[in-house]
């Protein structure tokens, strides 16, 4: 459910966007989620539908999913997030705020929490294409 | 584009009033000040939140003797009720364990909480801070437009330098100053009172070094029965509700 927030936001900001844009119709919006914050495709898209005013009638959300890298900040060992190595109740922690990844996550290399995030974070509008 | 930012309104939309309880300097008594101003406001009947965003050194759940909560999934979090607050904190998720975040993870996980949290109606939020006048506070100040800051200093000159700096960024950047608590104050002096008055923010209480206090952590009871929160709970019925 934590998902609806999070479709509320893509929503208010297509929104804004398209006011700027001065765009009447919408008929595509680009939502990109990062692997880290799990983000249940299924329960944001139809977040995006129950939610969506009449401008967006038409338009058709695009997801697309983008691979987590986190960067060590000691030793530059670059790794991909993985879901599979982390008990529920973690998984679901990271889920909410992926920051508390550094609660959890150690470089594989060298022990360090001190990571950085470099790719893959969480929900990300890329794109909205409308009619003025 | 981060499309979170631009929820943080509507999420704060029924909270009547917003107060980051800070300090430039730390170990001065922030989240008690904090926990108390918030349990004070909701015995006199206000609807109170308190929010600690000391993410590195959250503190408020210890003090409340907050066990076994949650926040519940529902179009967001709802934050659980916790001694009759409204009570949200990053430890829900961190846990028992280190969150060794730097300032860019600071903000994103502040922007996440703010964008996720359904407070509801309130007539107070009390927010627990950082100490400094980093990241969180000049996020908070972007983020949250009618933020109100109550600002805690002791009698001492380190923590009362760091305390004028914070004053002056805070008068830049126009900010409301409710006003400077001196806590853990001990002798007569009013060095505090007199400098805090010529910076041109309001001087609301001296509270007394409680030896009493650090036996009422995690007793909710007996914290509100503790000199300190008599001179807290005086200052929510004065300068705070009136």
């Amino acid at each position: 459910m934590h998902e609806w927030a999070l479709a509320e936001a893509v929503i208010t900001a297509a929104k804004q966007v398209a006011e700027k844009e001065k765009l009447k119709e919408i008929r595509e919006v680009t939502i990109k989620i990062g692997e880290l914050q799990q983000v249940e495709e299924d329960i944001l898209r139809f977040a995006l539908s129950q939610l969506k005013p009449a401008s967006f009638k038409n338009a058709e959300f695009t997801i697309s999913k983008a691979k987590t890298t986190l960067k060590c900040r000691v030793c530059e060992n670059t790794w991909l997030f993985s879901k599979s190595k982390l008990d529920e109740d973690t998984a679901e922690a990271i889920h909410f705020v992926p920051e508390v990844a550094h609660a959890y996550i150690k470089c594989p290399k060298c022990g360090s929490p001190d990571f950085e995030i470099s790719e893959g974070r969480g929900v990300w509008l890329e794109n909205i294409k409308g009619v003025r | 584009m981060d499309p979170r930012t631009t929820v943080i309104g509507e999420r704060l939309r029924r909270i009547s009033r917003i107060i980051a309880v800070s300090s430039g300097k730390g170990g001065v008594g922030k989240s008690l000040v904090a926990t108390t101003l918030a349990l004070s406001l909701s015995r006199r009947g206000c609807k109170v939140g308190l929010f600690d965003l000391d993410f590195t050194s959250p503190s408020t759940h210890l003090i409340l003797g907050a066990k076994n909560v949650q926040p519940k999934e529902e179009k967001g979090l709802i934050p659980p009720k916790v001694n009759g607050l409204t009570y949200m904190s990053l430890v829900y998720f961190s846990r028992d364990q280190a969150a060794p975040l730097r300032g860019a993870d600071v903000s994103n996980a502040l922007i996440e909480l703010l964008a996720v949290t359904q407070w509801g109606e309130l007539d107070f939020l009390v927010i627990d801070m950082p100490p400094g006048i980093g990241d969180v506070v000049l996020d908070l100040v972007r983020l949250v437009k009618r933020i109100e800051f109550l600002i805690v200093t002791t009698s001492s000159l380190l923590a009362f330098e760091t305390v004028k700096k914070q004053v002056r960024l805070l008068l830049d950047l126009k900010v409301p100053i409710i006003g400077t608590v001196e806590n853990m104050k001990r002798g007569k002096a009013d060095d505090i009172e007199r400098e805090t008055e010529k910076l041109g923010v309001k001087f609301l209480a001296e509270v007394p070094f409680d030896p009493e206090l650090e036996d009422a952590i995690g007793d909710v009871a007996k914290l509100l029965g503790t000199v300190f929160a008599q001179t807290i709970r005086e200052l929510a019925a004065s300068d705070i509700t009136q």
